[in-house]
């Protein structure tokens, strides 16, 4: 091993940091998984529909009727023992487990910062969070000033991934060269007071925010690891979710990238934001008795070194995964192979029109189904520009109407628009999808684009 | 001194960046447009006369009926029946709007399904003992059902005449009746809502699941594929199943008048997107009048302009067809599903394209996106 980085590995640092990241992670996710459920998500997206889209390879991952609640029960229990640090491995595993499973019920509702937390989850299994302001440290007595250094970089080069990623996949002829698709969005939203039938409609705004939201990607990351730029680039952070809240539909993902950009400050930062709660939980409990926490300077295990290599091997296929979209031809945003667990945000604006056409083998005798009949809308939305979701589909209706009739066929009439390019047809509508089989091979029944797309 | 010039470039890229947009680029879509002068069209130039116009013909309708039921000949007979095919031709300016009133009573699904529930409608004869109001008699009410008891459902070679002359006259006479005032009253609730709630409507242009402007986009693109498209050509063509249903045209027991409907209701959809006035006095803002405004483009046309011509093909097609569909369908079945291609093509461009165009949302799943 070469020595710097055998003297990085050796480092140590403040636990501070990672102490609040975990505190406020977990409270995030309790309150993100209470507004999921009360938006009555949980029965509309999982428990209504009748059929799912599963990611390949995981076909066994399915909502389990009403029992998906305790599912979700689960996630919250695990979220909440993760806020207070109670039996905190066990707590993050059971986390990681169970938010994943949730977010892989269904691919119809994939979202790139549901994948972002699985993956924040499944890096904190192998990091000592819970070495102070925790249950498990009241109960040991223990309290550990000092984490290796690399347990809080992990979680600030991931961050970095997401925000550089990002960034690279924004350096394309639509975002930069038509401000597409911005310029759709923003534009129907004349109905935001003040900026709405102004700002909103102009053209450089369009182009502005497509550029400056690409630069933002890419300096973020920087700006936030350099001490003299931290707060503007937090002061950019803030500035920049608001914004993106106010205008779309995001849900919790602009919290919670700023709350995770916090663990770029340092520790003096969160040492006085702890010392804060301790205040706050004291002022409420003042009988309470933390003194007897038996302060340790360094916490060191003895699994460090296989922590070590599994987070290792994690960040390069995180490194890698995303480029796997260079090994299709044709273009990405509309094949969509490899588009998928890359950090591609807000990239395409992509309008879709699939329906399917039965033929029986025999008697050639061919009719249209009514999607409406097996999808629920959000589901069809979906499906109706997706090539992975349009063969799995196709297979579920080719299932279903084998049983009624004996051999059929099944073509797809499928025409979408991206970008706001004019639609055009999509899927090969000779070609039989029910004897297309899904894998990992270039799905060359997916039509080419009739222009392209320069860039990443 | 380093910093400085770091802060000076971005400065300067920043700047020049501003400029060239301003310079370079026709802000074409930087006219904004105004929303409620679409809204205000449709409210006041469309939707209001049309409802008007359908509430004076189903009076007119209704008349006729209490004239037949006083003197139950022949010649009243057709009289109602001659009211009833001008009042559901004026229906069809009004099926696609399903908003307010109209869409919380089920409006449309209490005026127009059909296939008439015949045995339901029998049943409910024989019974003397219905309600209307049950959903279960929707299929039981409105136009198909009139469609039966003035035209048809009788095989043993006797005239519909005989059946209002028959010891069950009277029985069927109410029913022709009670359906009548039953379609009086539904529209009566949907037109007074509507008086009522014209105002909020015409104020209503936000980019949200509830705005009247993105209802009514929804409402008119659904009722285009589904009431026009799939009921009336696409499922008696036999699109959705194995074989042909020509039963399942809409007045089939009249056995002339499906085409006759169709470009009624195609002369409709025709008119509400180019915002033509129900008149046919003048044309105002619609959907052509935002895709104009947006300047989006299909090739090198606007959009909207591809549409009106794709639907002006396709009326065409149907002016082509024989004035009973299902003869049509039996004769040449390639013919008809050549015009329900035609049909379909302006599904892609509304659904796909327009949509795209005005951002607005198919269905408003309410979930977070990324």
């Amino acid at each position: 091993m070469n020595a710097s980085l055998k003297n990085y590995i050796n480092q140590y640092s403040d636990s501070s940091p990672l102490i609040l990241f975990r505190i406020g992670f977990g409270v995030l996710m309790c309150y993100s998984l209470i507004r999921f459920w009360l938006k009555g998500w949980i029965e509309t997206l999982y428990v209504n529909p009748s059929f799912h889209f599963s990611y390949y390879g995981f076909e066994w991952v399915k909502p389990i009727d009403e029992y998906t609640y305790l599912i979700f029960i689960l996630c919250f229990i695990s979220s909440f023992f993760v806020a207070i640090g109670y039996r905190y491995k066990l707590s993050i595993i059971l986390f990681f487990l169970s938010f994943t499973y949730i977010e892989m019920m269904d691919k119809t509702t994939y979202l790139n910062h549901y994948y972002f937390i699985s993956i924040l989850s499944f890096i904190m299994i192998f990091l000592p969070a819970n070495v102070g302001y925790s249950l498990d440290s009241f109960f040991n007595k223990k309290y550990y000033l000092k984490i290796p250094r690399w347990n809080i970089d992990i979680i600030k080069i991931l961050i970095a991934i997401v925000y550089l990623y990002s960034g690279v996949a924004k350096m394309n002829s639509d975002w930069l060269f038509q401000a597409m698709p911005l310029k759709i969005w923003l534009t129907s939203k004349y109905d935001l007071p003040i900026i709405g039938e102004s700002l909103m409609q102009k053209n450089w705004v369009h182009y502005f925010m497509s550029w400056g939201g690409m630069i933002y990607d890419l300096t973020i990351p920087f700006l936030l690891i350099e001490k003299r730029t931290r707060i503007l680039g937090f002061a950019l952070v803030v500035f920049f979710h608001v914004f993106t809240a106010v205008l779309f539909p995001i849900g919790m993902f602009p919290y919670i990238m700023i709350f995770s950009s916090l663990i770029f400050f340092n520790q003096r930062f969160h040492k006085k934001t702890l010392k804060y709660l301790e205040q706050l939980l004291i002022s409420i409990k003042p009988n309470l008795d933390l003194e007897k926490t038996k302060i340790i300077n360094n916490s060191k295990t003895k699994f460090e070194k296989i922590k070590l290599s599994v987070v290792t091997v994690f960040l390069i296929v995180q490194l890698l995964f995303p480029l796997r979209y260079f090994l299709y031809p044709g273009e990405l945003f509309w094949h969509e192979q490899g588009y998928r667990f890359s950090w591609r945000v807000m990239l395409m604006d992509k309008v879709g029109y699939t329906t399917f056409k039965i033929k029986e083998k025999r008697s050639g005798d061919t009719f249209m189904v009514n999607n409406e009949n097996f999808l629920t809308p959000f589901q069809e939305k979906q499906m109706s520009f997706q090539p992975d979701f349009i063969l799995e589909f196709a297979h579920y209706l080719g299932d279903k109407f084998s049983d009624e009739f004996n051999e059929v066929e099944v073509y797809a009439e499928s025409f979408v628009a991206l970008n706001g390019r004019p639609s055009q047809r999509f899927i090969d509508p000779e070609v039989n999808l029910y004897a297309e089989v899904e894998s990992f091979k270039n799905k060359t029944w997916v039509l080419p684009l009739n222009d392209e797309i320069k860039g990443f | 001194m380093k910093k400085n010039k770091i802060y000076l470039l971005i400065f300067i890229f920043l700047g020049t960046f501003f400029i060239a947009c301003e310079d370079s680029k026709e802000d074409q879509i930087e006219q904004s447009f105004d929303r409620s002068l679409v809204l205000l069209n449709w409210s006041d130039n469309i939707i209001t006369p049309s409802y008007q116009a359908f509430q004076e013909k189903l009076n007119i309708l209704k008349a006729s009926v209490d004239k037949f039921k006083a003197d139950v000949t022949q010649q009243n007979l057709d009289l109602v029946r001659s009211e009833w095919v001008n009042a559901y031709k004026s229906w069809q300016h009004v099926e696609m709007f399903n908003i307010g009133k109209a869409e919380e009573i089920y409006y449309s699904s209490k005026m127009n399904v059909y296939p008439a529930n015949i045995s339901r409608i029998k049943s409910n004869i024989d019974s003397e003992q219905y309600n209307l109001g049950n959903a279960n008699n929707n299929s039981a009410q409105g136009f198909p059902a009139l469609d039966y008891l003035l035209y048809g459902g009788i095989s043993d070679g006797s005239k519909v005449i005989d059946r209002f002359l028959s010891q069950d006259g009277n029985k069927y006479l109410s029913y022709l009746e009670n359906c009548v005032n039953k379609m009086i009253s539904l529209t009566k609730t949907v037109v007074d809502d509507w008086k009522a709630n014209k105002g909020s409507f015409v104020s209503s242009t936000e980019n949200t699941a509830t705005s009247s402007i993105n209802m009514l986009t929804n409402d008119f693109i659904y009722y285009y594929e589904k009431g026009f498209r799939a009921n009336k050509l696409g499922i008696p063509a036999g699109i959705f199943s194995s074989k042909t249903i020509p039963e399942n045209i809409e007045g089939y027991y009249n056995g002339k008048i499906s085409k006759v409907l169709a470009l009624e209701a195609l002369n409709a959809v025709h008119d509400f997107f180019v915002g033509k006035s129900f008149d046919n006095s003048k044309t105002n803002e619609s959907f052509k009048y935002i895709l104009k405004s947006l300047d989006t483009k299909k090739g090198e046309e606007n959009l909207g302009e591809v549409i009106e011509s794709k639907l002006l093909e396709a009326k065409l097609k149907v002016e082509g067809l024989d004035e009973n569909f299902a003869n049509q369908i039996n004769s040449d079945k390639v013919k008809f599903l050549e015009t329900y291609d035609a049909i379909q093509k302006v599904v892609v461009l509304l659904k796909v394209d327009m949509l795209q165009a005005l951002n607005i949302n198919v269905d408003y799943t309410d979930a977070d996106g990324d």
